[in-house]
């Protein structure tokens, strides 16, 4: 049988490579809806009183920065605008660096934060699910310490904390395993603290099913078009919204892609019948 | 005059005890006696803030947590043993710091033989696994049991002779997690065969592996196989290598083996994340013949878009099963299918129920 | 012998943990997470056996002058030079055996290791996962063609979820009304995502939950000891 002719896929890779690039340098604009899940997130942020304290816990690593940063800033940035508290901590190693990261872009849109008060950094704690396990037992216990080695006793912020009970909300930002499912089940089904996360597009169908009537998650950021729409409902476009460009014109080449390979392989298929009688 | 002082006498007697505050410590449910609930309600008095203090036997008065809460609920799961009693005291202030009220009250904890909350877990792990291990003793009758055609693991002998026809190395890649995880050891178990097959046919075969204990682990299974099929000679052990821990420097290690190498066959067997598609096309672009499995439903899409044959979730568990033909083996299989027909029938009543609006076995097996 | 008393201890710490994970009570309750820390402790030492079988591999292609040497080369200077630096100066808020290098630190910004690993390591590893946009464009041309109703199902579904996650989906359907509201892209989008993928993804994780079950007990009882290097 003869195979259809393929367009040498090195084609569509500049293409590709067009499409992503371009967008990215010019920036198009494309209007942005946005969805259920997104908006969920954003209520439960917007609704927290001022003063509450926020657990954040960055748990990926730079291969899936940019997807999660970008909502990962909207988010922290939505949580100052509220004068909520938060509490970083990273079940990744790697976590910790993009938590510093995220407050060394923030520090001098808030130049009146302190450190300590407003907000703390934990660090990263391995164990993964053990030690949110532990944290829900006896939180400073696990962190008696925050990164810089000061003691939690000392730190304003964390009056109280002795487990999740003080703690308003429970946000991960998740690239995989530990993540949001483990902070689902002890967070949130163990100690009923609202929990909510972000996560990367393709783990998207694994996270959807806790979104329920339990409510074990309150909304869920799922990949960059989610965190897109957060920038757009805290008002504040950012790297998410250009990426969002890049992407569409992306998706957009590779449907084009598939209608061509299509449209090749059932003419083909025309030529082989009429060929054939 | 009489009847109006004992109005007044039991009017203020009812105020007054109105203004109690209740303050209830219990011992935590299904745990090892490491945590105590304490619940207070101080809605009846103006309190702005309560703290609650512990004292055990032969140590001082602690502060465990103060809370703005009128109505609260705090577990103290800190230093606390099971069978002693504990002394709490709560005091109620109001906004000035003063104290409205206290409540002392004594309470212990007690250590669980069994946790109440998993008995549907239990039902269905037991019910599972005694069907598993009958039909794995039953098998024994010599009664032969049909398994379903499975393309990927049939097609491991075609690939093995292409490779050597072709007399290009076939490459193995046991997935990119630790030996914990099952997924790892499902991929080492279809690298013995793999090996032997490879032994027998005398083509080379390359093992780069992501964690230091699947190296050990490999290295042996790869050694064994190679003793079994009676060329130990044959053995390289440079043939089982580590890269690195990283997830994409191990891709980056792989892509570059399979460039340089043009295997004729690549083998994914295990765990995967992100780098599923990224090994899988460049695998495709260099000609190879592919076989993947894994039981990463994220990953599975990419596999099957981009691999000639596909394991995928229990066939790559079932492949040791699959290919040894063992009576026992089968017969575990035979036992994993009962535990899906009662996944089924448990499913099926769930909907009908939860349609008819009777919550009773959603809440019997949920795990909370 | 040699293989008896692995499967003794498989059998016997297998039935415990199962057991531990229904009881509470000391000493069960903490079984797992015991176990789990001694497997970090093992996997810790065991990381040098990994770093020996990279360099004695590495070593015997640069000696024997294979093809490509050189960029074995690169890789065993790359991990000398990353060991050294953190070694020498620390990462992060660690010191190293040299203290904090404020010197060297105040000429690059960083630590010397923290320097390469946000300007060098970074970039490589976002590199390396950027490719998924060239071969996912790659995959789906070559793989989404209707040639049956199965394909057919996948490439409809997969159109419908890529339009709905961009902003051209919204421009499509966005004048409808509202009484059509539910064929909306990014509602079509969410709606697959949620129901059917999520239900395909679940029956999936359930056959493969059991298959980890029949493996593990299979393992458990001895029956299976691939894993051994045995029958």
């Amino acid at each position: 049988m003869r195979k259809t002719k393929q367009i040498d896929r090195r084609w569509l890779f500049l293409l590709i490579f067009f499409g992503v690039a371009l967008p990215l340098i010019f920036t198009i604009g494309l209007p942005l809806e946005t969805t259920k899940n997104v908006h969920m997130v954003y209520d439960l942020i917007d609704g927290m009183p001022k003063g509450s304290r926020a657990l954040l816990s960055f748990d990926y690593d730079p291969a899936s920065m940019p997807e999660l940063h970008p909502m990962a800033k909207a988010v922290v940035k939505h949580c100052f605008d509220k004068e909520i508290n938060i509490i970083f901590t990273a079940m990744w190693p790697m976590g910790v660096q993009m938590a510093d990261d995220i407050i060394e872009q923030l520090k001098d849109d808030y130049p009146d934060l302190k450190y300590g008060e407003d907000y703390v950094n934990l660090g990263f704690k391995a164990g993964g699910m053990i030690t949110i396990q532990s944290m829900g037992k006896n939180f400073r216990e696990v962190f008696p310490k925050d990164m810089n080695g000061s003691s939690i006793d000392e730190l304003p912020i964390m009056e109280g904390i002795n487990n999740f009970s003080n703690i308003g909300f429970v946000f991960s930002l998740s690239a995989g395993a530990p993540g949001i499912k483990e902070w689902v089940q002890i967070a949130h089904d163990a100690y009923g603290r609202p929990t909510s996360g972000g996560c990367t597009g393709v783990s998207a169908p694994a996270m959807l099913p806790y979104i329920n009537e339990q409510k074990q998650l309150t909304g869920l950021l799922a990949g960059l078009k989610a965190a897109a729409e957060y920038e757009t409902l805290i008002k504040t476009p950012g790297s998410a919204t250009k990426g969002m460009d890049a992407q569409s014109i992306a998706h957009l080449i590779i449907i084009i892609f598939i209608a061509i390979g299509n449209i090749n392989y059932w003419r083909d298929r025309k030529a082989l019948k009429k060929g054939g009688k | 005059m009489k009847k109006t002082l004992i109005f007044l006498f039991i009017f203020i007697s009812c105020f007054l005890f109105s203004q109690e505050i209740s303050f209830n410590i219990k011992d935590k449910p299904n745990d090892d006696g490491a945590a105590l609930i304490l619940s207070w309600d101080t809605s009846q008095i103006e309190a702005s803030k309560i703290i609650i203090e512990r004292k055990a036997p032969d140590s001082d008065l602690i502060i465990i947590t103060s809370s703005q809460e009128v109505v609260g609920t705090f577990e103290d799961g800190t230093d606390i043993d099971p069978g002693i009693e504990y002394n709490y005291r709560l005091s109620a202030l109001d906004e000035n710091g003063k104290v409205l009220h206290i409540v002392r009250t004594t309470a212990s904890s007690s250590s669980q033989w069994f946790n109440k909350k998993k008995i549907s877990l239990l039902i269905l792990a037991l019910l599972i696994s005694v069907s598993i291990v009958y039909y794995i003793f039953s098998a024994k009758s010599g009664k032969d049991l049909y398994i379903r055609k499975i393309g990927g693991l049939e097609s491991m002998d075609e690939s093995v002779g292409r490779a050597t026809e072709m007399g290009r190395p076939i490459l193995f890649i046991p997935g990119t997690l630790d030996l914990d995880d099952m997924q790892t050891i499902a991929g080492l178990t279809l690298l013995r065969r793999l090996a032997q097959k490879a032994a027998e046919y005398d083509a080379k075969l390359i093992v780069p592996v992501c964690r230091s204990m699947v190296l050990s682990t490999a290295k042996e299974v790869v050694k064994e196989a190679y003793m079994k099929a009676g060329r130990p000679d044959a053995f390289d052990p440079d043939s089982v290598f580590y890269l690195t821990d990283d997830q994409f420097g191990y891709v980056a290690g792989v892509d570059g083996i399979i460039v340089r190498e043009k295997p004729a066959a690549n083998f994914f067997l295990g765990a995967f994340y992100a780098e599923s598609l990224i090994l899988a096309e460049t695998g495709f672009s260099s000609g190879a013949i592919q076989t993947a499995g894994t039981a990463m439903p994220s990953q599975l899409p990419f596999f099957v878009v981009a691999c000639d044959y596909t394991l995928i979730g229990e066939e790559l568990f079932a492949a040791s099963a699959y290919l040894s033909k063992d009576p026992h083996q089968l017969g575990s299989l035979k036992g994993q299918d009962f535990g899906k027909a009662i996944f089924i029938v448990v499913l099926t009543i769930g909907i009908i129920l939860e349609i008819s609006g009777v919550h009773f076995l959603k809440d019997f097996l949920a795990l909370h | 012998m040699k293989r008896k008393i692995p499967l003794l201890i498989t059998f016997t710490v297998g039935i415990i943990l199962i057991i531990s994970e229904f009881i509470p009570h000391k000493p069960f309750g903490q079984l797992s997470g015991e176990l789990e820390i001694w497997f970090l402790i093992i996997s810790g030492f065991a990381i040098l056996l990994g770093q020996l079988s990279l360099f004695k591999v590495n070593i015997l292609k640069i000696q024997y002058k294979q093809r490509d040497w050189q960029f074995y080369v690169i890789t065993l200077i790359s991990f000398v030079v990353m060991v050294t630096l953190g070694f020498l100066w620390g990462t992060g808020k660690s010191a190293g055996m040299l203290g904090h290098g404020e010197i060297i630190t105040s000429t690059l910004g960083h630590k010397p290791f923290d320097y390469l690993f946000h300007n060098v390591y970074q970039h490589l590893q976002a590199t390396m996962f950027s490719l998924l946009a060239f071969f996912i464009a790659s995959a789906a041309y070559r793989a989404f063609i209707g040639r049956t109703v199965e394909s057919n199902l996948l490439l409809t579904s997969a159109v419908l979820v890529m339009l709905g996650n961009t902003t051209f989906g919204s421009l499509l359907t966005g004048w409808l009304p509202e009484s059509l509201n539910f064929l909306h892209l990014p509602k079509v989008s969410e709606f697959i995502m949620t129901f059917p993928t999520t239900a395909g993804q679940r029956a999936i994780m359930i056959g493969a939950g059991l298959g980890i079950i029949g493996s593990s007990l299979r393992i458990i009882l001895g029956i299976e000891r691939s894993y051994l290097g045995g029958e």
